[in-house]
């Protein structure tokens, strides 16, 4: 399934008397994102006068049927109970944007995709037979169309707040797609990989975050994914010049967003090649 | 020669730092933050880098011990002026809704303080004025950058040991600065601490008289051009200009752009920190009710994808076009839009490109690679 990069066309403005309805689904993912929602508390009023939260598990128990304005969507697709579900949230909502690393790339039990589930499930638990799981876990747009995909472990706030925003004016979200390097200079941090020599994803990675990481002297971790640019063979070249063992190369790409298919690319490039 | 300098010493500089804050100047110099030399607010010289020097090459910046007490001992910082002058974001306006439409903010910027750029080095001067070029001199001035740029004082500084990627001898923008300051210091070490300043505008001969100063003799003032001519020896790196624009349109279909791509992380970094680079975009917000807009104009990059983002896609969708861009437009197309080359040589560039890319050295690579139609005099326009 292709996602587009615009906010759905044509759209029905969501009058004030009327608040479009806004539903908040969860699937496999730690709640981190949903809970990044629930932190935007100076404007979570204002939220919700703009929208009627009318599913939302995590932060109430009262439930609205479908079907809904606007659904948020966290967490991947990895047992065939998920497949069949997105579906049916999918043919409830009007838009459906996914939030988070699991929901856009399959999030870090994608790690799965690179191993074999069965032994697994064979090893971790006493009865592997009461489990039904699939052996690879994957984005929301591997299921059905998603209008807007909001990338991060976990989505930066200020992202998720113009994201509704831009759906509440009718207007393309401002998500840049550009490197983290980008929001690193705007705030004027010292380059940890330049000054201090610490490895650093920056240059791969889409920029969201702020720049948090290096801004505390720490290499970023590639949150976001894959910039709309990345040449992380390049990066790799760096990495392994600077003393970096392969197998940590392979470590490096192979984290929250190890399935999303530059990041996938490269680690997989690095499986099994031995330290010089 | 007679530059009517005088000479003043290490109170007189923690002096001269309290007279400009005292006029109402934020003042702006080199002190050490993450490792690194950064442009910062200092209260007086206890916040500068004393003894220490940036041991700068391709990807790589550590800063080192010196073996003296120089406060000025370090090349470049982190990032220059740009940021001071040429904010990352600016604030453009802000609108709120109201009865009958909308009003708009008042500026923020009229009540920030005049900065004092402290430790402006050679470099950092060219790159002011290439900012004046293009933001001042031109049809349409840019506002916000004029007020900033009219308020703010100049101390700058002659640099006395230029890092490994330095070259401004090359394009001929240092080591010593020429103009554009208010005073200039050149810090001499032997046999005793002591700035000799020179005075670049009325308003520098102002704040110099409430700094008790002496009369600068032949021997401070032979010392300070020793400085220079040290320096200028001591440059670690070399860009040759000559008939540089025409090699680099020569090159316009040159291999050696593969070449460059395969390396290079397109991060932007190299025209993030060039103090030179003046792209932006203008970006809309609004917040969730819609009753506060605001327009900002952020720093951009040539190497961004969506930077040349038109009606149907990007108009350099690989990276090969991006790093043509941008050495192309610093080195040749610069000069044929301003007059000037569009590189001050700082080293900046170089310092901080995670993938340890070196202009001066792709600059010779594409020299070497590329055959020029013609040559000889005839061939340089
Ligand atoms: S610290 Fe990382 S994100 Fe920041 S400029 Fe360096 S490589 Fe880029
Ligand atoms: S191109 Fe590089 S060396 Fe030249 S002014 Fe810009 S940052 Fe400095
Ligand atoms: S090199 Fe690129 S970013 Fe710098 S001024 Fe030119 S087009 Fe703009
Ligand atoms: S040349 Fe270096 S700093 Fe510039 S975009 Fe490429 S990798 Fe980044």
């Amino acid at each position: 399934m292709t996602t587009t990069p615009l906010l759905p066309v044509p759209h029905v403005p969501p009058a004030r008397a009327t608040r479009p309805t806004l539903a908040v689904w969860k699937f496999a993912s730690c709640d981190g994102c949903q809970l990044t929602l629930l932190n935007c508390e100076d404007e979570l009023m204002a939220l919700a006068g703009a929208v009627r939260i009318a599913y939302f598990p995590e932060a109430t128990r009262a439930v609205v049927d479908g079907p809904y304005d606007l659904s948020l969507v966290e967490g991947s697709v990895t047992t065939p109970e998920e497949v069949e579900r997105i579906g049916q949230i999918r043919a409830m909502s009007r838009h459906l944007v996914t939030i988070g690393a699991c929901a856009t790339t399959g999030g870090i039990q994608a790690l799965r995709n690179f191993a074999d589930v069965a032994e697994f499930r064979s090893v971790v638990y006493a009865h592997p037979e009461y489990l039904s799981t699939l052996d690879r876990s994957t984005p929301i747009s591997a299921h059905v169309t998603v209008d807007f995909e909001l990338r991060g472990c976990p989505v930066d706030k200020n992202q998720l707040l113009e994201v509704l925003a831009a759906y509440l004016q009718r207007r393309r979200p401002r998500i840049p797609t550009y490197s983290v390097c980008v929001e690193c200079k705007r705030r004027g941090a010292v380059c940890v990989t330049v000054a201090h020599g610490t490895p650093c994803l920056g240059p791969v990675t889409q920029a969201g975050c702020g720049a948090l990481c290096p801004a505390f002297a720490r290499g970023c971790y590639g949150c976001f994914g894959p910039q709309d640019s990345p040449n992380t063979s390049a990066l790799a070249d760096r990495l392994l010049a600077a003393g970096m063992a392969p197998d940590e190369v392979m470590r490096v790409y192979r984290t929250f967003n190890a399935a999303s298919e530059p990041f996938r690319r490269e680690s997989e490039r690095h499986e099994g090649e031995v330290s010089s | 020669m007679d530059r009517h300098a005088q000479v003043i010493d290490v109170d007189g500089l923690q002096l001269l730092i309290e007279v400009l804050a005292s006029r109402g100047y934020t003042v702006m110099g080199p002190t050490v933050r993450d490792g690194a030399v950064v442009v910062a607010p200092v209260a007086g010289v206890a916040d500068l880098p004393r003894g220490l020097r940036d041991e700068q090459d391709a990807a790589h910046y550590r800063l080192v011990p010196r073996d003296d007490d120089a406060f000025f001992g370090h090349a470049a910082a982190v990032q220059g002026a740009k940021p001071v002058l040429f904010p990352a974001d600016q604030l453009l306006w802000r609108a709120r809704r109201s009865e009958d439409g909308f009003r708009l903010d008042a500026s923020d910027d009229d009540d920030a303080a005049p900065v004092a750029l402290l430790g402006a080095r050679s470099c950092d001067l060219a790159a002011v004025d290439i900012h004046d070029e293009v933001l001042l001199r031109r049809r349409f001035s840019d506002a916000h950058y004029a007020q900033r740029r009219a308020g703010t004082f100049v101390v700058a500084v002659t640099c006395g040991d230029p890092a490994g990627t330095c070259f401004c001898a090359s394009t001929g923008t240092g080591p010593r600065p020429g103009a554009g300051f208010d005073l200039l210091l050149t810090e001499l070490l032997e046999p005793v601490h002591r700035f000799l300043v020179e005075v670049g505008s009325v308003r520098g001969a102002e704040v110099l008289a409430e700094v008790p100063a002496a009369p600068a003799g032949p021997g401070d003032l032979a010392a300070a051009d020793d400085v220079v001519v040290r320096a200028t020896g001591r440059m670690g790196r070399v860009l040759e200009t000559e008939g540089l624009r025409d090699v680099l349109y020569a090159a316009a279909e040159s291999p050696h752009w593969d070449d460059v791509a395969s390396r290079c992380l397109a991060c932007t970094s190299c025209t993030l920190v060039c103090p030179t680079c003046f792209c932006t975009s203008v970006e809309d917000v609004a917040d969730l009710t819609g009753d506060v807009a605001e327009r900002h104009r952020v720093w951009d990059s040539c190497f961004s994808k969506d930077f040349a983002y038109i009606h149907g896609g990007s108009l350099r969708g690989e990276t090969r076009s991006r790093y043509r861009q941008w050495i192309t437009h610093k080195l040749a197309a610069w000069q044929d839009q301003f007059g000037m080359l569009g590189c001050v040589g700082c080293g900046r560039c170089i310092t901080w490109c995670p993938a340890a890319i070196d202009i001066t050295a792709e600059a010779a690579a594409l020299r070497a690679a590329t055959p020029l139609v013609t040559t000889g005099e005839g061939a340089r326009r």
